[in-house]
């Protein structure tokens, strides 16, 4: 008793010691000011190409199964009520207030955020991140700043482009396969869909989910052990959590949502 | 004259020093790295620091470079405790530094010359077609000039190891710090190192500090010589004078004995016993 008393200590303390020191890391990072606004931007640049653009690919293939996927469930379901012309109603606000925010994470978390744990991993155990702190560049700055806010500035925008083309597969499973109007399928979205309430709020969640998935993939990648094993544990961890953190926070921000925040 | 470890603060005091390593204590997980130890390197010359693997010769280069904090005793470069510095001010201390790493640590996504130019671009507000300059200089130092355009994976090792000496002086340093920059070369890059390391010193009036178990290439040029082992300094002279000591340590090192006061054995317990299963 003593000892499992002893452990739920040990454990919670160093639980708390590790989470005290990623937000430390967090803070570190949100306060480097970049000190030559150009070469700043250039990262910044390249970093957002590297995270947003490269998963472009897996999101809008994505995007355009889920709302094939959400049509045919939801016109299967709809139709034993009679509602089959509310359809594109369904597609979209399935996909602009939960799919959306939610699958993109998780495809962020497995493609880009996996990515950056092994990239910084790496250059911490090939000694690139030594080397520019003997060359007097301090790397929270130059690696993992522009990383950081390129991750923070990418997932909306891939939200939106997964909506889209959700949206765009919903349309045409909806109209081009099980016959529904065109007209009906676009209006009855348009009459049912409010742009603050749902839209915004994907927007919002997907900020959240930016945030904190690219913190935990920056952070890992930079405290992890560096070697081969130490990248490969550090790089299933960013995995793990960040996808676990995007589920847990999507309840947290939709009860939020619904409870009219 | 060959100096006992005990002397070696007094040595300190006799000579313009660069760095001075005063009383430095190191712990690694509870494991002592250094105990009470006293380096000085001299001003201008190069001093080369050696002993057998694993006795913290790389840290020891990191302690200078304000990249570790000793457990206690203070590491003194260009007047300025090293140790105590803020991040800023000890950020701005090492652009008076280069270290060469071991790994050569070049930025695997930059070509060879972006490599050599990024520290000229962070630190220095010179534009392009002078930095261009500066980076073909260091390049053609090295003999490098016509790898500008390649990629660190495209290079050997011994063509990296010069272009990570490039880069490390692309700022003209005062204190150039070397980690066991011979290890894994061939006889001819070996010996294109060891002459650029000597012309390098003597033509940018540098201090330089080289880390390295490779007894023979590095006394050919060392000015001076630290043998460093068991967490602390066994010995250090001149380059003959460490190669003539009677110090039994030093001897041993030197002379690549097995058997004598440096155990080959990691501690472990006693082998028959262990072969045996008994206590």
């Amino acid at each position: 008793m003593l000892n499992a008393l002893q452990r739920l200590g040990h454990n919670t303390l160093t639980t708390l010691g590790y989470l005290g020191d990623a937000s430390a890391f967090l803070v570190r990072v949100l306060l480097r000011l970049p000190s030559r606004v150009g070469e700043a931007l250039q990262d910044f640049v390249r970093q957002v190409y590297s995270v947003g653009v490269y998963s472009l690919p897996i999101v809008i293939v994505s995007g355009v199964f889920i709302g094939l996927v959400v049509g045919l469930q939801g016109e299967h379901t709809l139709s034993q009520f009679g509602a089959s012309s509310a359809l594109g109603q369904l597609v979209a606000l399935s996909v602009v207030r939960e799919l959306g925010p939610v699958v993109t994470g998780l495809l962020f978390a497995g493609r880009a955020c996996s990515a950056l744990t092994a990239e910084i991993g790496l250059m911490k155990a090939t000694e690139q991140l030594s080397s520019m702190e003997m060359m007097g560049v301090d790397p929270l700055g130059r690696i993992v700043a522009p990383r950081f806010w390129a991750g923070l500035f990418s997932m909306p925008l891939l939200v939106i482009i997964f909506d889209a083309f959700a949206i765009w597969g919903g349309y045409l499973i909806s109209v081009k396969v099980l016959g529904i109007d065109g007209g009906t399928f676009w209006n009855n979205m348009q009459a049912g869909v409010n742009f603050h309430t749902d839209v915004l709020n994907g927007i919002y969640k997907a900020i959240v989910f930016g945030v904190v998935a690219t913190w935990v993939a920056v952070y890992q990648g930079y405290a992890c052990v560096p070697t081969a094993e130490g990248i490969s544990r550090a790089t299933t961890r960013t995995v793990v959590y960040a996808s676990l953190a995007v589920l847990g926070l999507d309840f947290i921000l939709t009860a939020l949502m619904m409870g009219g925040w | 004259m060959t100096s006992q470890p005990s002397n070696t603060a007094s040595t300190v005091k006799n000579l313009e020093n660069y760095v001075t390593i005063e009383h430095l204590s190191f712990d690694r997980d509870s494991r002592a790295i250094f105990t009470d130890i006293n380096i000085a390197i001299p001003r201008g010359k190069i001093t080369a620091i050696m002993g057998p693997s694993g006795t913290g010769k790389t840290t020891l280069l990191r302690l200078m470079g304000g990249q570790l904090q000793p457990l206690q005793g203070d590491v003194v470069v260009a007047g300025q405790k090293i140790n105590r510095l803020s991040r800023k001010e000890l950020f701005t201390a090492r652009r008076q530094m280069g270290l060469m790493f071991q790994a050569n640590a070049l930025f695997t996504g930059m070509s060879v010359y972006d490599n050599v130019a990024f520290p000229l671009r962070v630190h220095t507000d010179f534009d392009a077609p002078m930095i261009e300059k500066l980076v073909f200089m260091k390049l053609e130092a090295v003999g490098l000039r016509g790898a500008a355009q390649l990629m660190p994976s495209e290079l050997s090792g011994g063509m990296a190891r010069r272009v990570a000496l490039a880069r490390a002086i692309a700022l003209d340093p005062n204190l150039m710090m070397y980690d066991e920059p011979f290890t894994g070369q061939d006889p001819i890059s070996l010996g294109v190192l060891v002459k650029l390391i000597k012309d390098l010193n003597d033509s940018l009036q540098m201090t330089s500090v080289i880390v390295t178990h490779d007894v023979h290439d590095v006394l050919t040029i060392a000015d001076y010589v630290y043998i460093i082992g068991n967490a602390n300094v066994m010995g250090h002279g001149t380059a003959e004078e460490m190669a003539n000591s009677d110090i039994a340590e030093v001897k041993q090192f030197m002379q690549g004995l097995p058997d004598g006061p440096v155990p080959f054995q990691y501690p472990a317990q006693d082998y028959a016993k262990s072969l045996l299963g008994t206590d």
